[in-house]
């Protein structure tokens, strides 16, 4: 049972950064945009969450111009994506006991 | 209490995964024109194969070269419009719901929706050039209905089984054959309109 709440990551509690992360996995990379609208968030919020897991290099940006206008490009990083699939499996875990 | 929790996050993972990895602006519209184009073809079809037969029962197609040109004309026509009218409707809907008409998740859906097609159309070609020209109407209804099926991983969930209702449909056809046009018509307009008319309310709004 303590292994299993080792394996929880603290980075994924909050929903904003579950879902962030959710639609990273599946797709190779989304734009601000694309990630507000699916999360139903404000700018900000997603904003500073994003930050947080940029800062545990669970996620990188890649910023590009498309037609003259900046278009920022999340993707999960290896790590991120291992870390998430450790999180889900530790969720598993715990709901089988 | 937790555990709740823990099975809340779970489920929005499941959700927030599918919608962001499947195709979510098709147009239900586009549908309901698909088949009110399929209606009309199969009726100027009808009226060049079955030319001077009597209406309503069981019957032989005879296919001369000059009917097989105008039903290669009626068909061609008909998935051309239809190809048109979809792609105009699905990038005005795509334009409203701020996805990219030609992003990853419709390639992918166009791919795993066009290679049972493909297979279809050439075997249909073939069996054209060899005179089994009753399977036609009915083998372009299953495979596209296994192509359906194929690109529903990929798109909205209804289009699953409007595939499994063409197959069936098909398969039907391919056991009788005087029907087969018939069931064209109900299959490529009948239900194109009807599911059309569906994903319409439920997402078009």
């Amino acid at each position: 049972m303590k292994n299993i709440l080792q394996d929880l990551n603290k980075a994924f509690e909050n929903k904003v950064r579950l879902g962030i992360m959710s639609a990273l996995v599946v797709n190779d990379s989304l734009n601000f945009n694309n990630l507000k609208e699916l999360l139903g968030v404000t700018d900000g919020n997603l904003a500073s969450h994003m930050k947080s897991l940029e800062k545990s290099e669970y996620v990188q940006v890649k910023k590009e111009f498309l037609n003259r206008k900046p278009n920022t490009q999340y993707s999960a990083t290896t790590a991120g994506k291992e870390a998430f699939i450790k999180h889900i499996k530790a969720i598993e875990q715990l709901l089988k006991h | 209490m937790e555990k709740q929790k823990y099975l809340d996050d779970l489920q929005d993972i499941r959700t927030i995964m599918d919608r962001s990895s499947r195709f979510i602006s098709l147009s239900g519209m586009s549908g309901i024109i698909a088949g009110v184009l399929a209606l009309l073809g199969a009726y100027s079809a009808y009226q060049a194969v079955y030319e001077n037969q009597n209406y309503l029962s069981y019957r032989r197609a005879s296919i001369t070269s000059e009917s097989l040109i105008t039903l290669l004309a009626i068909a061609s026509g008909v998935l051309i419009l239809s190809l048109l009218a979809g792609i105009l409707l699905t990038r005005n809907k795509a334009r409203k719901t701020n996805q990219k008409l030609w992003d990853s998740q419709s390639q992918r859906l166009l791919i795993n929706l066009f290679i049972p097609l493909a297979v279809g159309g050439i075997l249909c070609l073939i069996l054209l050039s060899k005179g089994f020209i009753g399977l036609i109407a009915p083998l372009t209804l299953v495979f596209y209905g296994l192509a359906l099926i194929n690109a529903s991983k990929y798109t909205l969930s209804e289009i699953r089984s409007l595939g499994i209702i063409e197959v069936a449909l098909g398969l039907i056809g391919c056991q009788f054959v005087g029907y087969g046009l018939i069931l064209w018509a109900l299959g490529f307009g009948i239900l194109h309109i009807i599911y059309g008319i569906v994903m319409h309310v439920k997402y078009d709004s």
